[in-house]
């Protein structure tokens, strides 16, 4: 039976994984992830679940013990934001090569400088590229939804990769919404024991982990590691299959929100997707055919689906809460851009930066993409392709 | 403790030969000893900062190691083994695992000094239940013999090489075995290659079976770095201990204890001789030089004195 709650981002998080009750759980605090292992740490306390938890002192430190645990044979994750995930990149990258399937709750906030603790998405942004699958939530509903189903796509047999599950500082972690919670049985037997097939704590075999490894065979590692990730795909679409059985409620490789019919699309990641659907809802009742689509697996990036979904539009603004200093957009105009190009898109697309720092996105702001991908259409001409959205020049 | 000097070293090797690397390597002599430590039938693992140890003993698909083995980067092998003895915690608490695990890491002095000092102060302060051991060759030796904060004052080296303008490191070492009892964990201990191996084995077989943290010490020459001749090693160690530039001790629950006192305490010149890293110092005009560094060794091992008398 469902629980009714109200809850914000990092609870609902935190509940998740007192339900799914890891075994090892090394963390450090920075905000606005701060609160995950702060709740977490009161539910060890309080016997709630029998992980060890490990308060170290660095955030290279919280994913190097989680891959210390994960390596020795335990289901273990880590908590983070920005500058935590940047203080851990090396880390990253190990973590996928050794193919542990350890969980990252991260609450996405912007890189320094100048520091800021508001949201944009620069820090996983930049972590693309390290191997991690990638889930982002527009709410809190979808951060609890993608925390419970985690560990069954990382632990996958044909996937064995890290998972990375991202929700918006403050815009989400903080904010206090209605909730769906499952029962704590339901969560337990829905991610399972884990059975790890090699570890360093199996008594029947050795194992040595995270070796020297040259031209050789370095190479074969990183193709190795892709394919894990090509598999992570079709993983992700059977798990969420069983977590609609479970819960009702339906996920994909992305959200499409009035879509179908849409002459103009926005695609974005994260919490500015609720703040889209309501400048969708006003200028759809004005008779305007604009829709969204919402990326929910960012890595791998499920290219063929999204150009698919798009395929009959005529304007996409593609949007990036994040720089990519490529003098061409961010990295999620790059990937949809190409995608595009490589379905022989004709369709027009702009990308936008909007949102760093946690600067404010309003729904006029999103009417107005809308508005400009209009003119556009009628120009037949996508002017400048690089835009800023809200800032001051 | 009782020490058998034939039937240690009869103990089957943790350590298989066919790794890589250079003979006479005092890394290698401390890891192998070290591990002699272990009771037989005891399951470990162990852990490994990036180094020549880590680079010539798991490449892959080949491992010398007959334990379980872990290397994860260069600055963070305090915190993954953090990680491993918190698996084992939490899979013996939830009744997965039968078998008694030892958790032992090795660094070098660049691993453990300098980039790792923080990952190793955290897992130290966190008090898990490991032994850290710092193979300590006083500079990073695999990526060719740059200085590192364990360099002793004056060495030569390719980061403090000597020149018209220069004496080598203008530093002095630090003292890391004093950094971590102040970290108030239940056992620490330098030693070295001295005589039947006695003092590292002993030392090695309390920090391992002492609960809690535990950090070793270990000079462990290399060859290349303070260009000695091979197989002089024994004698170099030896050396470091009689001049009172190495001294053997331990440091139990937080009291200081002196393993050995010479009689008579060697000029530093007999230790520093031996090494070409130190050859400047033997022209005439650098005679202030081998007095200052005379003066360090005096004040320390004043100061050990000091600790180990209250």
């Amino acid at each position: 039976m469902a629980k009714r709650d109200r809850l914000s981002g990092n609870e609902a998080v935190a509940i998740a994984l007192r339900q799914i009750n890891p075994d090892v759980f090394p963390a450090f605090p920075i905000t606005p992830s701060t609160e995950i292992p702060q709740y977490f740490a009161s539910f060890v306390a309080n016997g709630l679940v029998d992980t060890e938890f490990i308060p170290v002192e660095s955030e290279h430190s919280s994913m190097s013990a989680a891959i210390g645990a994960s390596a020795a044979g335990a289901r273990s994750l880590t908590a983070t934001s920005s500058c935590g995930l940047a203080y851990m990149w090396e880390e990253l990258y190990i973590a996928a090569s050794n193919r542990l399937p350890l969980a990252l709750a991260l609450v996405n906030r912007a890189l320094s400088g100048p520091i800021n603790i508001n949201c944009d998405h620069s820090d996983s942004m930049g972590a693309r590229d390290a191997g991690w699958i990638q889930i982002y939530a527009e709410n809190n509903q979808e951060a609890y939804d993608n925390m419970v189903q985690a560990y069954r796509i990382s632990e996958h047999k044909d996937v064995r990769l890290p998972i990375m599950i991202c929700q918006d500082g403050f815009i989400t972690s903080h904010a206090v919404e209605n909730i769906e919670l499952l029962e704590d049985v339901e969560v337990k037997d829905f991610v399972g024991e884990y059975e790890p097939e090699d570890y360093l704590l199996n008594s029947k075999c050795p194992l040595a982990v995270g070796p020297y490894s040259v031209t050789d065979y370095y190479m074969e590692a990183k193709r190795n590691q892709a394919e894990g990730m090509r598999c992570a795909k079709q993983v992700v679409l059977e798990v969420a299959e069983e977590f609609a059985a479970l819960s009702g409620r339906q996920y994909g490789l992305f959200e499409e929100y009035c879509l179908d019919d849409a002459e103009r699309a926005v695609v974005m990641i994260g919490s500015a997707a609720g703040t889209t659907k309501d400048a969708i809802d006003r200028l759809r009742a004005a008779g305007e055919k604009v829709g969204l689509l919402k990326i929910r697996l960012y890595r791998p990036f499920p290219a063929e689906e999204i150009a698919g979904a798009l395929s009959h539009v005529k304007a996409v603004a593609v949007m990036d809460r994040a720089e990519g200093y490529s003098n061409q957009g961010g990295p999620l105009g790059a990937d949809v851009m190409a995608a595009m190009f490589r379905a022989r898109s004709k369709a027009f697309a702009v990308n936008y930066v909007y949102g760093l720092g946690g600067r404010d996105v309003r729904v006029e702001d999103m009417e107005g993409v809308f508005a400009d991908l209009k003119k556009i259409v009628e120009d037949g001409d996508a002017g400048e392709t690089y835009r800023y959205l809200g800032v001051r020049e | 403790m009782s020490y058998n000097f034939k039937e240690t070293m009869n103990k089957p090797e943790r350590l298989a030969p066919g790794h890589r690397m250079c003979a006479g390597c005092g890394g290698t002599i401390a890891v192998r000893n070290v591990l002699r430590g272990l009771h037989e039938g005891d399951k470990a693992v162990i852990g490994n900062a990036t180094g020549c140890l880590e680079v010539s003993t798991f490449t892959y698909p080949y491992t010398a190691w007959e334990d379980s083995y872990i290397h994860n980067a260069f600055e963070n092998a305090g915190a993954t083994m953090s990680g491993v003895e918190g698996a084992y915690k939490a899979l013996k608490r939830k009744g997965r695992l039968d078998d008694t695990y030892k958790f032992i890491t090795f660094g070098g002095d660049g691993g453990t000094y300098d980039i790792g000092l923080q990952s190793l102060s955290g897992a130290m302060e966190r008090n898990h239940d490991m032994v850290y051991v710092c193979y300590d060759n006083g500079a990073y030796m695999n990526t060719g013999i740059q200085r590192s904060s364990a360099t002793p004052m004056y060495a030569d080296t390719t980061t403090t090489p000597v020149g018209s303008k220069s004496n080598g490191k203008p530093q002095n070492r630090k003292d890391l075995a004093s950094v971590i009892a102040a970290h108030d964990i239940p056992y620490v201990a330098q030693t070295t290659f001295v005589q039947n191996f006695k003092d590292l084995h002993i030392k090695s077989e309390k920090a391992i079976y002492t609960s809690g943290a535990a950090f070793l010490n270990i000079m462990a020459p290399c060859p290349r770095g303070w260009r000695y001749n091979t197989p002089d090693i024994m004698e170099i160690c030896k050396l470091g201990v009689e001049t009172c530039y190495w001294p053997l001790f331990e440091v139990v629950e937080g009291k200081w204890i002196l393993n050995y006192q010479p009689k008579n305490k060697l000029p530093i010149e007999d230790f520093l001789k031996k090494q070409g890293r130190f050859k400047h110092l033997f022209k005439k005009e650098n005679e202030y030089l081998i007095e200052a560094f005379q003066n360090e060794v005096d004040r320390r091992w004043e100061e050990l004195l000091f600790r180990c008398s209250r």
